[in-house]
């Protein structure tokens, strides 16, 4: 898959779902969409890393890697 | 008086020791039921007949020269098709295994064995286990025994079905959503999904392997633990807690971020089941889970990508031996992106530190383990107040939040709705604390008898 042109939700589904259907698989098209919204909350969460700003909130626990 | 293949387990072994039936005799009776019932209802991929009734005899030898191997000595159990045995195809459901047997038997056959499990055969299954209701197999749906127009749930549907109509006295299916506890509530059983990683999953198909879970579903919650303690090969040397009275109970009940979509008839029942135990003496007290509303994102982010690995290479060669909406699925994942299942890991150890949270003095969380009945074959969405939602969403909804953060979570009967389908009661235990969580269940259990 050629690199997504930029880091956008709106790119990312815009190029999967041409991609797809380039593939012969246009059933995909509404679970993408699906997928999409998944994905834009993933993006939105409050635990996500912001190098620039604060660090994430302390959660109050420790963490236990698997 | 109660059908032979409907025994407790428990009983079942007594009445075998006390010579009043043979294992053959009961693996005769649940053959006779898959006689009678299985062509419409599909929950057998392969049915062992010889070679149960030959494992029956030798358990029935064995017994007689006073030799019992164990707790399931003589006791007909089936397995999810997923799982290999010996000289037998692992089908998955799926046209892509077409002509494979497995050579050995998986880790937990091979310990339901030792412990004198009798396996009478292979269950029917959403193919590969990617799926909620059983409807894509390559070997026809499976049926719910009292409703043939539903889904038993999935993906362990044959499995449930097997054990809610007597076909076997228990079964062994995996759970990476939610696929042994779905089943078990839509079809009126008793199904553990135990801590992740405490069950071997050596010789089992895998969906996805950071959240993949192998369980019992029984019909009670006793012969569960009969199952779970065979599964992990010991019976530990003094239980964390063996016995708890219902009055004992500490239980957490999670808010709206959970409860906010549930059909009317299931609500019903879970609030008939919590006035139940507190009625039994169980102190019930609201707990929040925050994160839990962004579990279904983050599983999607996880799971997708991860049973899309496990299949990249027949996705290629054979797409078109893929049931269709399966292979939809599988492609689908290979789209997520690498950071976007970083996030979702991440979020996943947020939840975890959640649930850890909210079972600190409590002995589980208790939940509804399906917000909906069984649901039609056919129906995509179901309305449930002014909205319409997806139902493969709904079905994991309750689910599989634990899967992402790994604690075991076991759902047992909890009355039937107007229509007569049954409703499944979840509790949550604490991580390592499968037994404590067992030991909560069987409280619970006796108090909804009770009421």
């Amino acid at each position: 898959m050629d690199r997504v042109p930029d880091g956008s939700v709106a790119a990312w589904m815009t190029q999967i779902a041409d991609d797809a259907r380039r593939r012969g698989l246009p059933e995909l098209v509404p679970l993408i969409e699906s997928l999409g919204r998944a994905v834009a909350s993933l993006r939105e969460a409050d635990w996500n890393d912001n190098a620039r700003g604060d660090t994430r909130p302390d959660l109050g626990d420790k963490e236990r890697p698997r | 008086m109660t059908a032979p293949c409907l025994l407790p387990i428990a009983d079942l072994a007594r009445r075998m020791a006390a010579r009043e039936i043979s294992s053959v005799e009961a693996t005769r009776t649940c053959l006779d039921v898959i006689a009678e019932r299985d062509s419409d209802l599909h929950a057998f991929i392969t049915v062992l007949a010889d070679d149960a009734l030959a494992e029956a005899s030798r358990a029935d030898a064995d017994l007689a020269a006073g030799r019992c191997r164990g707790p399931l000595h003589g006791v007909p159990i089936s397995l999810k098709d997923l799982i290999d045995v010996a000289g037998v195809p692992t089908t998955a459901a799926s046209r892509v295994r077409a002509g494979f047997t497995a050579s050995r038997d998986a880790v937990i056959v091979t310990r339901l064995r030792r412990a004198g499990a009798v396996i009478i055969g292979k269950c029917n299954l959403h193919e590969f286990a990617f799926g909620t209701t059983g409807e894509e197999s390559a070997f026809g749906r499976t049926r719910h025994p009292a409703d043939p127009s539903r889904s038993p749930g999935g993906s362990s549907g044959g499995s449930a079905v097997s054990v809610a109509t007597g076909m076997a006295f228990a079964s062994i299916g995996t759970d990476t959503g939610g696929s042994v506890r779905i089943p078990a509530a839509a079809c009126g059983c008793v199904g553990l999904k135990p801590t992740f990683g405490e069950i071997p999953m050596g010789g089992i198909v895998p969906l996805s392997r950071s959240l993949d879970h192998v369980g019992p579903l029984a019909r009670t919650v006793g012969d569960t633990r009969l199952i779970f303690d065979a599964l992990r090969g010991s019976r530990p040397a003094a239980r964390e807690t063996d016995r708890l009275e219902p009055a004992a109970l500490r239980l957490g009940l999670p808010g709206d971020e959970l409860m906010d979509v549930l059909d009317d008839g299931v609500r019903a029942e879970f609030k008939r089941a919590l006035a139940a135990l507190r009625g039994a003496g169980a102190s019930i007290d609201a707990v929040r889970l925050p994160h839990a509303s962004a579990a279904a994102a983050m599983y999607l982010a996880i799971q997708l990508p991860e049973a899309s690995a496990s299949h990249a290479a027949t996705l290629e060669r054979q797409p078109h031996d893929y049931q269709p909406g399966v292979r939809q699925r599988l492609e689908l994942g290979r789209y997520v992106l690498a950071e976007d299942y970083v996030r979702a890991q991440r979020g996943r150890e947020v939840l975890r530190c959640e649930v850890d949270r909210a079972l600190g003095g409590r002995d589980a969380l208790v939940l509804p383990t399906l917000p909906i009945p069984a649901p039609r074959f056919g129906d995509q969405v179901v309305h449930i107040g002014a909205g319409a939602e997806p139902v493969r969403a709904l079905m994991l909804r309750l689910t599989q939040p634990f899967n992402l953060t790994g604690h075991p979570a076991i759902s047992l009967p909890c009355g039937a709705t107007a229509g007569g389908l049954p409703c499944g009661l979840q509790l949550v235990g604490r991580i390592n604390r499968t037994d404590g969580l067992l030991a909560a269940a069987e409280a619970c259990e006796e108090a909804l008898r009770s009421a």
